[in-house]
């Protein structure tokens, strides 16, 4: 059985996964850069960085457009398909965080990029019962 | 040891989330309303649905351990390490949700997998 996907749901799916993509990865580099300085070290004192706001704001953004996003696609194709988001945050780490990425994690990379491609080819929605509307 | 007891964490709570927003969102059908009004609506009907609820409990407990990690350890270790998740989410996908997983996909979660073995 062949589940073909129409145009407009395709590029839909690409803006969603854009915008899930890079609120994730903002978010998090921006957590991590506020989690690494402190402002304080008491239990909550995580709030009180500006970092941590911001990745916040980006992480509920990130939320929000994958739920959305959950709403059509299938859970097996949004999950590998987000995943260059790992290669986005190895590639910050190194050039923001001055993080160390060696040959090791650039394959790791390369591999991930495959897969990506790989699933993204496939339809996003395979489950439609016809509850999806136009 | 701190640091993958905090993975654990954030892997479970995560697998949680995901299935249990998946199947909600499927219920709820595709998202077209992306206007103020249309948001709002549909968040108020969202959050009135136990799974989701449970949903947002299981984001809080792996956002607060991921946190942590961040804390704890590199950027470049803490996202791939937790995204172990995934081939444990591409199994309950095929089997809870009942989601058509043809082998394409099959291979690209695995290669993915590979991939964030090799980053961690």
């Amino acid at each position: 059985m062949r589940f073909v996907p129409d145009a407009r749901l395709r590029r839909k799916t690409w803006l969603f996964v854009a915008v899930v993509v890079l609120s994730n990865v903002f978010g998090n580099l921006l957590l991590s850069l506020g989690m690494k300085n402190p402002v304080s070290k008491a239990l909550l004192g995580m709030f009180l960085s500006p970092w941590v706001w911001f990745g916040i704001a980006l992480l509920v953004l990130w939320t929000f457009a994958r739920m959305a996003l959950l709403s059509w696609a299938d859970l097996s194709y949004v999950l590998p398909v987000t995943s260059v988001g790992f290669v986005l945050n190895a590639f910050l780490g190194k050039l923001i965080l001055n993080e160390h990425v060696g040959p090791r994690r650039w394959l790791g990379t390369l591999l991930i990029v495959a897969g990506t491609a790989l699933a993204g080819a496939t339809a996003p929605d395979t489950t439609s019962n016809g509850s999806r509307r136009p | 040891m701190k640091a993958w007891l905090l993975v654990a964490a954030v892997v479970v709570s995560t697998v949680l989330s995901d299935v249990l927003q998946s199947i909600e969102m499927k219920r709820h059908g595709e998202v077209v309303e992306f206007h103020a009004h249309g948001i709002r609506r549909q968040l108020a009907a969202l959050f009135r649905r136990w799974r989701v609820i449970a949903a947002f409990a299981g984001m809080a407990v792996s956002f607060f351990a991921f946190a942590e990690l961040l804390a704890v350890a590199d950027i470049s270790f803490a996202v791939p390490a937790t995204a172990a998740s995934l081939a444990v989410e591409t199994v309950l996908a095929r089997l809870l949700l009942k989601e058509h997983v043809g082998s394409r996909r099959w291979a690209g979660a695995l290669l993915v997998a590979c991939g964030v073995v090799l980053l961690a």
